[in-house]
């Protein structure tokens, strides 16, 4: 080369020159397509949702509204229409509470005392239930929780008949077998979700530094102390962020309730049932308003809690 | 990390708490080969292996797993064109709205799928969108470019700055930098972005329902046995083909990723 | 002689903050040029004003007479041997070597040959296959070096080339740069923080401080005479007499440096008289620090000669031409 600069050859070169010079145009066509999809697919359609949950159903006629009124936010004031909404947090509060209480063990151990090849075992444990398929996890509970299948028949091997029948007639929750009751709802809803709590708490239990453990030992703390005043503090973003995936699953899920229950309603059915045979697109807007609420409001408080750092 | 052995009473609960997670998936697998056909007795009165065969035979399963893995083809291109596109322009500059954009980009899979689902529904409905093959993939490759976002960012923040500029020093154009140093360092995780997403589209069943108007993929079809049982072992035999099927990939992913937090599939 | 690089006023604004701030030069073809500077002072913003990694906010550019402003990296014929060596991780060191033939479209017999030669020249012949994982520090530093220089660069940019080489290894590399520029006659501009460095390998030495060049010359006329106080300070240790001082030593009333070495110790009484503080042994010599009523001076004994203990008294005398007088207000 004879000069200190080549000049531009191939109409690829004189591109390349113009994301160059203007960098900014190159990061608006990276944009443009992904933003466009998202904006209008996703947002458009969230959109219309509000939409609608603001018009009202001819009650008689079937004919939707298109008037903007809040008669149909008012619906959900009905008993019938609270008890569902009521009934799926307090459902949602269980598993999440559950949840914690049975992941914290598991993402412990894994975060604490698993080294090596036991950590990716370990991995590989948590990821296959994450990761296979949502629908055979749940048939797999109802063959489990059948009045013929195996709680049954180990309850009786064991001699613990009495056992299951008293959880049984548990008012509210019992039910005339594990499958139909509110009990086997929620066992299959901690199970399901179980994953989503394991990971995020795993995550934030490996972050906190040996050298913590250690200053803590050295200025005279017993273990059961460092663990309260030390280890605890410092999942509970984890813990908070695990919460924020069964709480908001629990909130939306209408196939557990479905197919293990006892056909009591919860909001995911409702709005399945509303959009479908009763045609009231309105109402079943009004109801899956209400977990978006629900979750706006609690990643709002999660975030305060420094949930994201963990996520 | 402290390598000491943990108290007997921990590893016995995260034992514990390990086989409840993987037991059930075990049971599937024996009841597939029950001869019970009409309800769950444990323990299985007698085994058989003759509803491999009916499943075989069944066009209806058939019909779904076409249309289940035509949607997950589908929605995992568009997933890897969208996300990759994100996942570059967002790694290297700041610039307004950029975490608005993250937020954007989670947003499909952070909110339950029912809203998705039902949005989705409402819109077709709005719009006079009939259900179609295209209203099941506009659904899927949604919530799946998160996947295959996570992924490429994970793996672009670990490419150095430098390697680019390096590319640049030696008279490589921006195509020519793309093409041989860019790609070959983040191939495997789109790869394996990608394989998450067909996973995840093949097992996806809220948001399916109500953008599927009348069809039946894999995973609409076994709500429907569930529902509305005809021979049960051969849903268990279809439910053991989807958990390998879908095994597969996963297991791939983890592979080619491993070395780093990359399997990010966040959360479902 | 032509120019290789020439700056003419060049800026480098980051908002407030002035990275670069009025800095003219001119790099003679063939030399061996370094910038040398603390961190900060906007030595390694101007080597990416040349490769083109960065844009001046006012002034002008020119590589051998031509303007390069709005000429993008990949097409001005320069190449950079950068601090962390920037090797592809997924091409063998052949292959990264030939990548810059690669992209120019020569074909892979003629540029795998091309690469063979660079890497003979820089003692590397037979590790073609290796990935650079599997190399050494040092190792790497020549890979980056063949593949820069496989691509006849006119001028060649060295960002802080030696910095993470041990001590023995940054000696020996320092000679063989040295060497491999002078039979290339390939323009050479190097960035470093070592004045060592610099003064051993440069034939001329440009020192840098907030965003300004302090002094531009050769090695020893930046050691022997510094302008100003920072390129006292900053190039070896030196002493820095207030004028009040240097008249003591019969200079004019101006800022001087007398560099330690230039300092020798002999029995007290004659002009400049003080007691000795402290003494450190360094090996080839011995620092003596001193104190002649107010201001601590330090002197480099050479090994072999009597060292004063703490407390004793001792004259000084020195070569008045060791005496360098430096610009005011500097």
């Amino acid at each position: 080369m004879t000069v200190a600069a080549a000049p531009p050859s191939a109409p690829l070169d004189r591109l390349s020159d113009l994301f160059w010079r203007r960098p900014r145009i190159l990061l608006a066509l990276l944009l443009a397509p992904p933003l466009l999809w998202l904006g209008i697919v996703y947002l458009g359609a969230l959109f219309a949702l509000l939409a609608q949950s603001f018009f009202s159903i001819d009650e008689f006629s079937g004919v939707i509204d298109r008037s903007f009124t809040l008669k149909t936010y008012a619906e959900l004031l009905r008993p019938a229409n609270l008890d569902i909404i009521v009934r799926t947090v307090l459902m949602a509060a269980a598993v999440s509470l559950a949840s914690i209480a049975i992941a914290f063990p598991i993402a412990y151990f894994a975060a604490r005392h698993a080294r090596g090849r036991w950590k990716a075992a370990f991995y590989l444990c948590v990821m296959l239930p994450l990761w296979s398929s949502y629908l055979v996890k749940i048939y797999a509970w109802k063959m489990i929780l059948a009045k013929e299948g195996i709680v049954s028949w180990a309850a009786a091997g064991l001699h613990l008949g009495w056992l299951l029948d008293g959880i049984l007639g548990l008012p509210v929750i019992g039910g005339p077998s594990l499958s139909i009751s509110y009990i086997g709802t929620f066992l299959v809803f901690v199970y399901v979700w179980l994953p989503f709590m394991i990971l995020p708490m795993q995550a934030a239990l490996e972050r906190v530094p040996a050298t913590l453990l250690e200053a803590s030992a050295d200025l005279g703390a017993g273990a059961g102390q460092t663990f309260r005043h030390v280890i605890l503090p410092l999942a509970i973003p984890g813990i908070v962020a695990g919460s924020i995936f069964t709480f908001s699953l629990t909130l939306g899920d209408y196939i557990v309730p479905q197919i293990i229950g006892n056909s009591a309603n919860f909001i995911g059915m409702a709005v399945y049932q509303q959009q479908g045979t009763a045609g009231n697109i309105p109402l079943a807007a009004a109801f899956a308003v209400v977990p978006i609420v629900i979750m706006m409001a609690y990643l709002w408080f999660a975030k305060r809690m420094g949930a994201f750092d963990a996520l | 990390m402290r390598s000491d052995r943990a108290p007997l009473g921990l590893a016995v609960a995260a034992a514990g708490g390990l086989l409840f997670l993987l037991a059930p998936l075990a049971l599937i697998f024996l009841y597939a080969f029950t001869t019970d056909e009409r309800s769950y007795t444990f323990p299985p009165p007698g085994l058989t292996t003759k509803w491999l065969a009916v499943a075989w035979g069944r066009q209806d399963v058939w019909d779904a797993l076409g249309l289940s893995l035509r949607v997950a083809s589908l929605a995992t291109v568009i997933a890897l064109v969208l996300g990759t596109l994100c996942a570059a322009a967002m790694v290297r500059t700041r610039f307004f709205g950029r975490d608005a954009i993250s937020l954007l980009v989670v947003l499909p899979i952070a909110l339950p799928g029912i809203i998705t689902g039902i949005s989705l529904r409402s819109a077709f409905s709005l719009m006079d969108i009939p259900f179609s093959t295209w209203t099941i993939v506009l659904g899927h490759a949604t919530f799946c470019i998160v996947v295959v976002y996570n992924n490429a960012v994970a793996r672009f923040r670990r490419l150095s700055g430098s390697l680019l500029e390096a590319s640049a020093d030696l008279g490589a154009n921006g195509f020519q930098t793309f093409r041989h140093v860019v790609l070959p360092n983040i191939g495997t995780a789109l790869l394996a972005g990608g394989m998450l997403a067909f996973a995840l589209s093949f097992d996806e069943v809220i948001v399916t329902t109500f953008t599927a108007g009348q069809q039946a993929t894999l995973p609409i079809w076994m709500l429907e046995e569930l529902v509305r049982p005809r021979q049960r072992p051969v849903t268990n035999v279809v439910a053991m083909a989807v958990v390998l099927v879908t095994l597969l990939p996963i297991l791939a992913a983890y592979s080619l990723t491993r070395g780093g937090d990359d399997v990010a599939g966040g959360g479902k | 002689m032509a120019c290789a690089v020439e700056f003419e006023r060049v800026a480098r604004h980051f908002g407030e903050v002035r990275a670069v701030d009025g800095v003219d030069l001119a790099i003679p073809e063939g030399a061996f040029f370094a910038m040398l500077g603390p961190s900060g002072s906007g030595k390694t913003t101007c080597l990416r004003l040349i490769s083109g990694f960065d844009q001046p906010t006012a002034g002008h550019i020119r590589i051998f007479g031509e303007a390069v402003e709005g000429v993008p990296p990949n097409r001005r014929s320069v190449n950079t041997v950068f601090q962390d060596y920037a090797l592809f991780p997924h091409l063998d060191v052949r292959d990264n070597v030939a990548y810059g033939p690669m992209v120019r479209g020569v074909p892979k017999a003629e540029r795998h040959r091309a690469a063979e030669e660079m890497l003979a020249l820089v003692k590397l012949s037979g590790y073609g296959d290796r990935k650079p994982g599997q190399l050494s520090g040092g190792q790497r530093q020549r890979v980056a070096l063949a593949r820069a220089l496989v691509n006849r660069p006119r001028v060649l940019l060295l960002d802080e080339p030696l910095g993470a080489l041990d001590l023995k290894l940054r000696e020996a590399m320092q000679d063989e740069l040295k060497a491999l520029q002078t039979r290339l006659g390939i323009t050479f501009v190097f960035v470093t923080h070592d004045q060592g460095e610099a003064l051993s390998m440069a034939d001329t030495v440009a020192v840098f401080t907030e965003g300004r060049i302090a002094q531009v010359g050769t090695p020893s006329e930046i050691y022997e005479r510094p302008r100003t106080r920072f390129v006292a300070d900053f190039v070896g240790s030196s002493n820095v007499l207030p004028p009040e001082v240097a008249a003591r030593f019969g200079a004019g009333p101006a800022w001087a440096s007398l560099r330690p070495e230039a300092l020798r110790l002999t029995a007290p009484g004659g002009a400049i008289e003080g007691r000795v503080t402290a003494t450190r042994y360094l090996g080839a010599g011995t620092r003596v620090g001193i104190d002649i009523g107010g201001v601590e001076l330090t002197a480099l004994t050479p090994a072999g000669s009597p060292v004063p203990a703490p407390g004793e008294r001792v004259g000084l005398a020195w070569a008045p031409e060791a005496l360098h007088l430096m610009e005011p207000g500097q």
